[in-house]
């Protein structure tokens, strides 16, 4: 009588014992040896964080980096789509173009306090320039410290957010 | 060597000199209990623990007491103020003095005499211990009711109720040893026990777990923690306390329980006494004997500095294991219903130390008849005697069920083999499939 379907529930049935055939001593002291054992057990679960870095999801959505040209110049090109798309309006752009016509981006502005790393900014970018980041330790003394400028945001080096499996294009 | 007790100016810095190192170790013994509690709880949970403050978070204590100076107190505004000052303090000192009478190594003999290891060797030893720890009550009592918080004051009434209560089962549970020793000081209950050739845990030993319940109990330590039951009361008596007058409870909570498993130590294990009979020392018609020969002369004890560390070893080993216990017993076992508290210290404890006093006076005099001399034969009557009423005890609390008690565990394995066959999961499947 096979079960067809891989999807079935497991449920662990707990059989309680009966409050009148328990003998108290006994699993008092079943407990002890329990706690004793996990007591004396060395592994732990605690993740000692500074020490031990905790692996980030790949989708993990976190501080913002800017991806630049093999010369240095940010990929945006001040499409202004991001502060547009973005719900909590964090972003401040300030468009410009050089001699040649190419746009680019004089003032490019987050607030990572406003930020709700929703990820719309890098999903909505034509030319895949702003992501969020695998990273989340962004702590500052000042709260100005926290309006990441455009040379901030390009010298983020953690990895930037995959938004989909790029192997699994349905996904998107 | 002339084995004199020291005197004179010595004497004077020799006392001073116990009571700063003593009483500073049992207040650093105290802040490492509370280290010592939050890591093994940790470990108990799977957790690390604090570790972050110095090599192995051995610095914790410091870094918390340094954050309780530095905090604001705080002062409820209908609080009443002198008795909401005053009940730290009176809760903190019972739990400390303590101590005193409580020897913690054999005599350390220098070249101006023999100083025990005691700061004060009381005659009256077991009784000044039962006094001091009944006023710790007043403490409790007095920080509940001026804290003019109503779960204050009733963790308040349930620390007064509940100390009183087993306060009768302590003071009876020790009744047994004072039999033994025909003395109350400590002192004499560690040379007797040297005499017998076995610690009192054995030939005591249902007294032995009457005093470790109602010592539990005293301390106000799980499964007895009723007056600070924290799911029900806040935090009880202390709830309004902030910074150092919190500070000084969870210290006499502490102290409370080192001078509890010291005394259990003292009382059942012991002492300071370690196996055989190279350490034995006590003042006896004014020399330190070792002993009594056959013809009853006396042997003389020969105390050196290395026999007063060893033994000192073994006192801090046998309370540092009932340290242990108290916070291993505290993340195991659940807390007890209020009732259940009340009625165990009077239904069972109370009945049972009666009549285990009357057991054991009877087997004494039976024993002492029968002329049966003060050494191991008389532990080992005791021992059995002692063991077939702590079997019956333990036999009658649980209900006959000790024994069978594999009755729950047996009916699950029944109910386990019984799984497959009422499981409707199969059933399901191949209703579904016909249903197809």
């Amino acid at each position: 009588m096979e079960i067809s379907s891989p999807m079935t529930i497991s449920v662990k049935v707990m059989h309680r014992p009966e409050p009148e055939s328990t003998s108290y001593l006994r699993a008092a002291l079943s407990g002890m040896a329990l706690t004793f054992k996990h007591m004396v057990n060395p592994t732990k679960v605690t993740q000692q964080y500074p020490e031990e870095q905790t692996d980030l999801h790949p989708r993990w959505r976190g501080t913002h980096v800017m991806e630049r040209h093999a010369d240095g110049r940010p990929k945006c090109v001040a499409c202004g789509l991001c502060p547009t798309v973005c719900p909590a309006n964090c972003i401040r752009l300030v468009g410009g173009e050089d001699d040649q016509g190419n746009r680019y981006p004089i003032v490019y502005e987050i607030d990572e306090f406003r930020c709700i790393f929703c990820g719309m900014c890098q999903e909505v970018c034509p030319v895949e320039a702003i992501h969020v980041g695998r990273h989340f330790e962004n702590a500052e003394y000042t709260r100005e410290r926290f309006v990441y400028d455009l040379d901030r945001l390009m010298d983020q080096d953690h990895p930037s957010t995959l938004l989909w499996d790029p192997s699994d294009p349905q996904s998107e | 060597m002339d084995l004199q007790p020291i005197s004179g100016v010595p004497a004077l810095i020799a006392i001073t000199a116990k009571n700063l190192l003593i009483f500073g170790g049992v207040l650093i013994v105290v802040a490492y209990a509370t280290l010592a509690e939050r890591r093994v709880s940790a470990f108990i949970q799977d957790r690390r623990g604090p570790n972050r403050v110095g090599p192995f978070g051995l610095f914790q204590p410091l870094a918390d007491g340094l954050k309780n100076i530095l905090k604001e107190e705080t002062l409820p505004a209908t609080a009443s103020r002198f008795f909401f000052v005053l009940a730290p303090l009176l809760v903190l000192v019972p739990s400390l003095v303590t101590f005193a009478v409580i020897p913690i190594a054999a005599p350390l003999p220098t070249p101006w005499g023999v100083v025990d290891m005691i700061i004060a060797d009381v005659p009256i030893g077991i009784l000044y211990v039962l006094a001091f720890s009944s006023l710790a009550v007043y403490g409790v009592v007095l920080g509940g009711w001026a804290s003019n918080n109503k779960y204050a004051f009733l963790g308040g009434l349930r620390a007064s109720a509940q100390m009183v209560s087993y306060e009768v089962a302590l003071g009876l549970s020790i009744i047994a040893v004072l039999m033994m020793t025909g003395n109350v000081t400590l002192a004499e209950m560690v040379w007797q026990q040297q005499q017998l050739g076995m610690w009192f845990a054995f030939p005591l030993s249902l007294a032995f777990i009457l005093f470790v319940v109602s010592a539990f109990a005293e301390t106000n330590r799980l499964p007895f923690d009723m007056p600070e039951a924290e799911s029900e009361l806040v935090t009880g008596y202390h709830t309004e306390y902030s910074a150092m007058k919190f500070s000084a409870f969870m210290i006499s909570e502490f102290g409370h329980m080192v001078t509890a498993s010291a005394l259990m130590a003292t009382l059942f294990l012991g002492g300071w006494d370690l196996p055989g009979t190279w350490d034995n020392a006590f003042w006896y018609q004014g020399q330190l004997i070792g002993g009594f020969a056959q013809d009853g002369s006396v042997i003389l004890a020969q105390p050196t500095w290395w026999k007063t560390l060893l033994t000192l070893g073994g006192f801090a080993a046998k309370t540092g294991f009932f340290l242990l216990l108290y916070i291993w017993i505290r993340w195991t076992l659940p807390r007890f219903r209020y009732d259940q508290v009340m009625a165990l210290g009077w239904k069972v404890m109370l009945p049972t130390a009666l009549a285990y006093i009357m057991l054991v006076g009877g087997t004494i005099l039976v024993l002492d008849e029968l002329g049966v001399a003060w050494g191991f034969g008389y532990g080992l009557a005791l021992t059995a005697v002692s063991g077939v009423a702590t079997f019956a005890f333990i036999f009658f609390i649980d209900r006959g069920r000790t024994i069978t008690g594999a009755a729950a565990g047996a009916a699950q394995k029944r109910e386990i083999k019984t799984i497959p066959q009422v499981s409707s999961r199969p059933a399901i499947a191949e209703h579904a499939a016909v249903g197809d």
